[in-house]
Formats: C-alpha cells, sequence, structure tokens
C-alpha cells in the first residue's frame, strides 16, 4: 500500500516542475524595495519613460514623496509633470481613444501591474526588445511577442537584434545582441531597469516595506503571549491527570 | 452580587454560564485537533470584524470595485492590515474547518447520538462555500469575473431550466455590475446566518457532549454527583488551553499576514491585480484553492452530448454525500484508534486523494490529468459510497471503559 501511495505522489512530480515553468525564462529582477535611493532613480525612469502613456492611477505623488524620503517640493520639482497637485493620484493626459487609434490598445494603468506580472517579469520584458522591422514600431518583444508598445528606452539600451538557432526544425531566438550601442552599458541598463522594476514593485503595494519590518514586532508578541497562555494552561492543568 | 441577581431574575445569565462554560462537560483527552473548533470560531468572528471594517470603504460597482479595494490598500489608515486580515482569514477559515471536518472524520465524531450536530456542520460548511465564493467576486479583478462565470455557468447547465437559473442568479446575461450589487449584499448577509448557525451547531454538541479521540461516551462514567468521570469544566480548563492554541494559530496567521499575503498566488491569485474584463478571457482560470478538490471532480466527469450537467451533478453530490457519513460508517467502534488496519489506509489514501484532488484543480487539464482526476474522483466516491461494507469488514480492537491519554 506504501508503494501505492509513494507511486501517487511521484506522479505528481513532474507535474509541479511543469508548472512552474512556461513561456520565455524570466531574470532574477532581484529588488529591494527598502533602498531609497534605487526607488528614487526608478521613479525619475518611470515618470519620465512610462507616465507619458501609463498611468498609475493609485498612487498618490505625497505618498510616493513621503515613502521615498522626499520633501514636496523635490517631488513637484523632478516628479510631476502632469499636475501641481500634491495630493493627486498619478494620471496621465493622452485620452484613452487616441491611444487606442496611435497603439492600437490602451496603455493598462500600471498601480498593480508588478503584483499581476511579478517583478521578474517586468523586469526582463524591459530588456527585451529587439529590431523586427514587419512591426509598427520597428521592434518586437521575447516576453511579450507582437507587444503594442515601441522602445521608449532605446536611447538608453540601444538597439538588439535577435539572434536565432534551430530546434527541432523551428527558428527561436537564443539570444539578444546590441547591434546600435545606447548611452548606457549593458550593466548600467540592467541596473536602471532594476531601479525602475523596484520602483513599480513599490507602487503595486507601498506599504510592503513597513509590512514586513512591522511583521517582527508582531511575531515577538505573539510568541512572548504564547509562552504565556502555554504557562497558564499548564498552571491550571497540572490537577488534571 | 445583588447585579447579578438583578440580572438572572430577568436573563438566565448564571444558568447559560454554567451550562454551557462552567459546569459543560468535556472529554479531558481532548488533543492538537480539537484547537479547530474554536480556532473557527476565531476566524469567523474576525471575518466579520474585518469585512464589517472593509464595507465601509468598498464600493459595490463594477466602474468603481477594483479601485475602491486599491483605495483601501493605500488611502485608509490601516486598510492594508485590515484588507489582508479577511483575505488571510478566508483560506484559514477553510484550513481549520478541513482540519475540523478531518477530526470528525478520524475520531468518529458523527455517529450516534451526533449525527445532528454532524449534519448542522455541513450546512455550516455549505454556507460558508456560498459566502466565500460570493466574497471573491467583490475585488473585481479577473479571476473574481471569470471565476464567478464559470461556476454561475454550471447552473445554465441544468437541463431546461439552467439558461434561465444562470439569469437568474447573475441578475444579467453575464456577470456585471448588477451581480457584483447582489453579491455583496448577500456576502454581507450569509456571514450572520452562518454566526446563527454556528450557534445552532454548539446547542446541538452541548445537547449531546463533545466526542473525544478514544470515541468513548464519558456520560457512561459519572460519579455520585452525576459528573463525569473523565469530564472536566470546559471553563477554566479548555479556555485556558484554548487561548494557548489561539496564540500559536495567531503567530502563524500573523506571519503569512505580514510576510506572504499572498501565499505565492494561492490566497491572492496574480491575475487578480488585473481589474475584470469581461472581453478578455484569462488563459487558464481556476478557482481559489479551497474549491479545486471539488472543481477537479466537476471537470473529471465527461460531459454527456455536449452538457456539462454529469459533472455538476458529481460536484454537488460530492459535498452532498458527507450529509450520509453517519450513517455510511458500520463500524462497531467511532474512533480510528480502535479502527483497524484497513479503515486507516483508506482514510489516509482519502486525504491524499483530496490533496492531489485540490492540486490538479488549480491546473490546466492535460490527458494525464484527467485520468489522475477520474482516478481521484472515482476513489473520493468509493471512500463514502463503499464505506458501509469495509467499515464492517475492518478488524477492529477493543475499545477502554475510560478515556487515555
Amino acid at each position: 500500500m506504501k508503494k501505492l501511495i509513494l507511486a501517487f505522489l511521484l506522479a505528481a512530480v513532474p507535474a509541479l516542475g511543469m508548472a512552474a515553468g512556461g513561456g520565455v525564462h524570466l531574470d532574477d529582477a532581484d529588488v529591494d524595495v527598502t533602498d531609497q535611493e534605487s526607488l528614487q532613480r526608478g521613479a525619475k525612469y518611470f515618470v519620465n519613460y512610462c507616465l507619458g502613456c501609463h498611468s498609475a492611477k493609485f498612487q498618490r505623488y505625497n505618498r510616493t514623496g513621503k515613502d521615498l524620503g522626499l520633501t514636496e517640493d523635490e517631488v513637484k520639482e523632478n516628479l510631476m509633470f502632469t499636475t501641481s497637485n500634491i495630493g493627486d493620484t498619478m494620471t496621465i493626459s493622452m485620452k484613452p481613444e487616441d491611444a487606442e487609434k496611435w497603439f492600437g490598445v490602451i496603455p493598462p494603468d500600471l498601480s498593480v501591474t508588478a503584483r499581476s506580472r511579478g517583478v521578474d517579469w517586468i523586469y526582463t520584458y524591459l530588456r527585451s526588445f529587439y529590431v523586427d522591422e514587419s512591426r509598427p514600431f520597428g521592434v518586437n518583444n521575447l516576453v511579450f511577442p507582437d507587444v503594442g508598445m515601441p522602445h521608449v528606452m532605446w536611447g538608453l539600451q540601444g538597439l538588439q537584434k535577435a539572434v536565432y538557432k534551430e530546434v527541432d526544425g523551428r527558428k527561436v531566438v537564443e539570444k539578444l545582441e546590441i547591434v546600435e550601442p545606447g548611452s548606457m552599458s549593458a550593466e548600467e541598463f540592467d541596473g536602471a531597469m532594476r531601479d525602475l522594476t523596484a520602483f513599480m514593485s513599490y507602487v503595486g503595494e507601498p506599504i510592503q516595506a513597513k509590512r514586513r519590518s512591522m511583521g517582527k514586532w508582531v511575531l515577538l508578541f505573539l510568541g512572548v503571549f504564547f509562552v504565556l497562555a502555554y504557562m497558564l494552561k499548564k498552571e491550571y492543568w497540572k490537577d488534571i491527570h | 452580587m445583588s447585579m447579578l441577581n438583578w440580572i438572572d431574575e430577568r436573563f438566565p445569565l448564571t444558568k447559560v454560564w454554567n451550562e454551557h462554560l462552567a459546569e459543560y462537560y468535556a472529554p479531558k483527552n481532548f488533543n492538537f485537533w480539537y484547537f479547530m473548533g474554536s480556532l473557527a470560531m476565531l476566524v469567523l468572528v474576525m471575518q466579520i470584524a474585518t469585512g464589517v471594517w472593509l464595507a465601509m470603504s468598498y464600493k459595490p460597482d463594477a466602474e468603481l470595485a477594483f479601485g475602491s479595494v486599491e483605495y483601501i490598500m493605500r488611502d485608509v489608515d490601516w486598510g492594508w492590515l485590515i484588507r489582508y486580515l479577511h483575505s488571510t482569514g478566508a483560506s484559514a477559515f477553510f484550513v481549520v474547518i478541513y482540519l475540523h471536518m478531518f477530526r470528525g472524520l478520524m475520531y468518529g465524531s458523527y455517529r450516534k447520538p451526533r449525527e445532528l450536530l454532524w449534519i448542522i456542520g455541513v450546512i455550516v460548511y455549505l454556507v460558508m462555500m456560498a459566502t466565500a465564493f460570493m466574497g471573491y467576486l467583490l475585488p473585481w479583478g479577473q479571476m473574481s469575473f471569470w471565476g464567478a462565470q464559470v461556476i454561475v455557468n454550471l447552473f445554465s447547465a441544468v437541463p431546461v431550466v439552467g439558461e434561465e437559473l444562470g439569469v437568474w442568479i447573475r441578475g444579467d446575461y453575464v456577470i456585471s455590475d448588477v451581480t457584483l450589487n447582489r453579491f455583496f449584499a448577500l456576502h454581507f448577509l450569509l456571514p450572520f446566518i452562518l454566526a446563527a448557525l454556528v450557534f445552532v451547531h454548539i446547542v446541538a454538541l452541548h445537547r449531546v457532549g463533545s466526542n473525544n479521540p478514544d470515541g468513548i461516551e464519558i456520560k457512561k462514567n459519572k460519579d455520585e454527583n452525576g459528573i463525569p468521570k473523565d469530564g472536566i469544566p470546559f471553563h477554566p480548563y479548555y479556555s485556558v488551553k484554548d487561548i494557548a492554541g489561539i496564540a500559536g494559530f495567531l503567530f502563524i496567521f500573523a506571519a503569512i499576514v505580514f510576510y506572504a499575503p499572498e501565499m505565492g498566488g494561492y490566497f491572492i491569485e496574480h491575475p487578480n491585480f488585473e481589474p475584470a474584463n469581461p472581453l478578455k478571457t484569462p488563459e487558464h482560470i481556476a478557482p481559489v484553492w479551497y474549491f479545486t478538490p471539488f472543481y477537479a471532480i466537476l471537470r473529471a466527469v465527461p460531459s454527456i452530448a455536449g452538457s456539462a450537467f454529469p459533472g455538476v451533478i458529481a460536484m454537488f453530490a460530492s459535498i452532498l454525500v458527507m450529509f450520509f457519513m453517519p450513517w455510511l460508517d458500520r463500524s462497531p467502534v467511532k474512533s480510528i484508534r480502535y479502527k483497524g488496519g484497513l479503515y486507516k489506509v483508506i482514510l489516509w489514501l482519502f486525504v491524499i486523494d483530496f490533496i492531489v484532488l485540490g492540486f490538479l484543480g488549480t491546473q490546466p487539464t492535460t490527458d494525464l490529468y484527467k485520468l489522475m482526476a477520474q482516478i481521484g474522483t472515482g476513489y473520493y466516491f468509493a471512500f463514502f459510497l463503499l464505506m458501509p461494507i469495509y467499515s464492517k469488514l475492518d478488524k477492529t480492537k477493543p475499545v477502554p471503559e475510560r478515556v487515555t491519554k
């Protein structure tokens, strides 16, 4: 009978492996939302490169400033281009109907994208644009095939082209290679995209760093409470046999 | 004391206190599994409390619902904590209830004279499932929407009246603002019905007395004062013990709330951070983990003439069959401690079967998975329906007169 149980369990093992995979390999984003400087740099990239088309309509500027260690003036000067009200959320002025005309699709709001897609997906996606003349903006993306978004950071990264290899008679992308350098080296660009991903992770759940740091005190309290409750129980139960 | 007398003349406060706490004699040999009942009540109270506070800021409107949840997460003071307590609480509720039900299976807590207690418990479980299902629509994310769509479509699979039934439940031809509004109203109401049913469950429990890991009736051995020799007053013995249990439970619970509120996508599914979009069907729709064993059963049963109705019947039957437990078990003993190897193996395989079905329910169907789900479904029903036979064949051990440690 034990063998049968084991066989049944083993049958589930390859399944678990399969469930974890799927699609393109994603690089480890390795973001740190407690690193305020990283978040500040990420915020700068976000407002300069993303916020033209994508909103983060649940995220407020003043909250961003507070959490990233910036004064209201610093926020106004460096991060706010579309509004002058510090209490506003990060909305955009592009009309959805215009966006649909220009890109074929309305650029999604990015408030909780880090939570729906995951940080590894974002980090890999941002670095996986490559030249593809068949696409309207001349670029395609490995992680998100036929995406409607142009490679807005080509000036930083430069342009990449796909290197193909044959697998079972099908042409698949082996890797991406820089063909036209941008203003940043590959390492610098990876670092910049890590900062941007960290900021998006922060925006996805602004409380997360505080949540984790509070957690240890809550657990400490409950741990002490458990010990006291257990001792109380022992005391009451000592005459029960 | 005059104050208490004043009350007692008008309301049986002392009588209720004594009957249900200070002089309610519970077996002294409760083990780990007997924490689950009090934990379930704790979670129910917590769900109601956090739910009421969430409702103060939540907007049951298809245009505003998703945003109002994010508003709670960001702009409401401590809103994130209240929301995570509620979302984690939903999963924790099912964890403790599944353990509570398993305790019943192990120690025969459904056997005479506790048949009605068990049946009320199954009703509580059904109402709990309905509550959880309706609550899951409220964040109005992709999984909320499409999960509800799939489940309500099950009712549409009923022959003849199905189409009408689906529209009646949704109030529309698809899941829409109307559905969201009514699910919110019902999600607010059902927990109070649940609380009332739990009260009835406890009244029934205190009528027949608690079972115990030995499956012995402690009322058969009373001392000269009519107090069960193996019984101890619930208060203070089990009240202090349950406080320790609650502390232990809260420690694990808080670890999840503060360090892994999404629980790797099992407690809060990743696609649910995308607003509901009726025009975009997700690649893979899976209900939340606590429903997946039944979802696997649903998918395991082949359609007949293009109708998924047989699967729907199997799914509902898989829950309704629990009502018959008290009469399916023909073993001369209640507790697994005195049952034979046959029953033990069958019960543990049932546990594995339930977990495997739960896993399969989260996965897209493949040929292998479908076959596994069909075997799993077959075993699930065999566990219940063949119980009258194997519980009689099983070689039991003699049951002691008094409870053991």
